[in-house]
């Protein structure tokens, strides 16, 4: 079997042991990597994302890897996207006012409604649109308190309820941002980490 | 919709799950490994893993069944037992938790929550809280029941999630290992008080139990014996949950 590599990006505040057990069941080998050129030209990267908004692009920002990963995102190279790694990719987050995310997908990101629990913390129905390649309809792990309660337009999505519905996961090009745990996920995540790994 | 949790218990000392195992069809029923992975192809909808060492010795041993169990466990782990400092929280989420609970440590000092909570994030941090009747209320025990101190156990889920608690891990200590069934009143009155998710914990012995907790207001119900003595499945029990009308995933 083919050792397949994925970069997986330091933001210093992730549950990095899960992501790399859900890596290493795939037969995938998961290198963690800071360093502007590994991000922007890795095979396959993983932007990982436990935290907060604010936190996650201080540690992007000090390290230098926000143009880096425009610029990867912007050459469409194969990229995965987990939760506050989903959010980052939008222009800014109600958790953090006045810090700027990546701004490669239009739209911000907005507190659940109050009237619901918070954070969401379990498995969610997750809907697959039109145009899915990757993602099934089927039940995810998410633990977040924010989300995008759209999808931008240009992109397949997937859809979630928790108090009106949510993005639950998004694919643009080769480009995959998920707002639930694939790690976390049992046989599901795994089975989309595995379709995402085969098609990059 | 966010569905109901089922959530399997495992209390571990000295790298072995210890609290009432008499598993049928097990080579090594007390393999803290081989029962998350049982559980998860059950259906568990995440596990937790209680330390409850004696001695340094074996807290050490702790880490190592954390990372045997991660290798396996592609479900969420909530791990906890002797959690002091924001230090032991990292030591936990290095070696394989999702999410770090705390209880003792966190009423000596309510600051550990928020530290947890800031460096972690509120996801991350669970706040275990035993609470014992005492008139129409509940107070807070500590130090695994010996100590009852003056604290409302209401007040403190309160005051745990305005801290940054993600999540309260609610454990009655009346009902606990009596398999009598939950404090519903318990339950119904920390998940009218907080806006965070409540775990049930303390007093199951069947299915129905179970369907009465998450009726009372649980978002999840915890549950060691009931799975550790073989006699239901995690898979029966969603079964008979879903069939009460509850959003179980399948």
């Amino acid at each position: 079997m083919t050792i397949q590599e994925v970069a997986v990006v330091r933001t210093g505040i992730a549950n990095l042991a899960s992501v790399f057990a859900a890596l290493g069941r795939l037969n995938a080998t998961p290198r963690l990597v800071h360093d502007g050129m590994a991000i922007e030209r890795a095979a396959r990267l993983m932007l990982p994302g436990v935290g907060s908004f604010g936190a996650a692009m201080a540690a992007l920002t000090a390290d230098g890897l926000i143009e880096p990963l425009r610029a990867r995102l912007a050459a469409d190279r194969p990229t995965l996207a987990v939760c506050v790694g989903l959010q980052v990719l939008f222009a800014a987050s109600e958790e953090s006012p006045g810090v700027a995310g990546l701004g490669v997908l239009a739209g911000t990101i907005a507190r659940f409604d109050a009237r619901v629990r918070v954070p969401q913390l379990g498995w969610n129905e997750v809907v697959a649109g039109t145009g899915c390649r990757w993602i099934r309809s089927g039940y995810a792990y998410f633990a977040n308190s924010y989300r995008a309660s759209a999808a931008p337009a240009g992109c397949a999505s997937a859809s979630a309820d928790h108090g009106g519905p949510f993005v639950a996961g998004l694919e643009r090009g080769a480009l995959l941002a998920l707002q639930c745990h694939p790690e976390l996920s049992g046989r599901w995540g795994h089975d989309l980490l595995g379709r995402w790994m085969a098609a990059s | 919709m966010i569905t109901r949790r089922v959530v399997p218990c495992l209390d571990c000392r000295d790298g072995r799950v210890v609290k009432g195992v008499r598993f049928q069809n097990l080579r090594d029923s007390g393999d803290p490994e081989e029962l998350a992975a049982l559980y998860e192809a059950q259906g568990a909808d995440e596990l937790v893993l209680l330390d409850i060492s004696a001695t340094p010795e074996e807290r050490r041993h702790h880490h190592d069944t954390v990372e045997q169990v991660r290798r396996r466990l592609a479900i969420p782990l909530t791990c906890g037992g002797g959690v002091r400092g924001a230090e032991d929280a990292r030591a936990l989420l290095e070696a394989g938790a999702d999410k770090v609970a705390v209880n003792t440590a966190a009423v000596d000092r309510p600051a550990l929550i928020s530290d947890i909570a800031e460096r972690f994030g509120s996801q991350c941090a669970v706040l275990a809280i035993d609470a014992a009747r005492e008139g129409a209320g509940w107070r807070v025990v500590v130090r695994s029941g010996a100590v009852r101190t003056a604290r409302d156990a209401i007040g403190w889920a309160r005051e745990g999630a305005a801290l940054g608690a993600g999540e309260v891990l609610l454990t009655s200590w009346d009902r606990d290992g009596t398999r009598a069934g939950y404090d519903l009143d318990l339950i119904g009155a920390v998940a009218g008080a907080v806006n965070v998710p409540v775990v049930a914990s303390g007093g199951a012995s069947n299915a129905a139990h179970l369907a009465e907790a998450l009726a009372a207001g649980a978002d999840a119900v915890l549950a060691a014996s009931i799975f550790h003595n073989g006699d239901l499945t995690v898979g029966a029990v969603k079964a008979h949950l879903a069939g009460a009308g509850f959003a179980i995933r399948p």
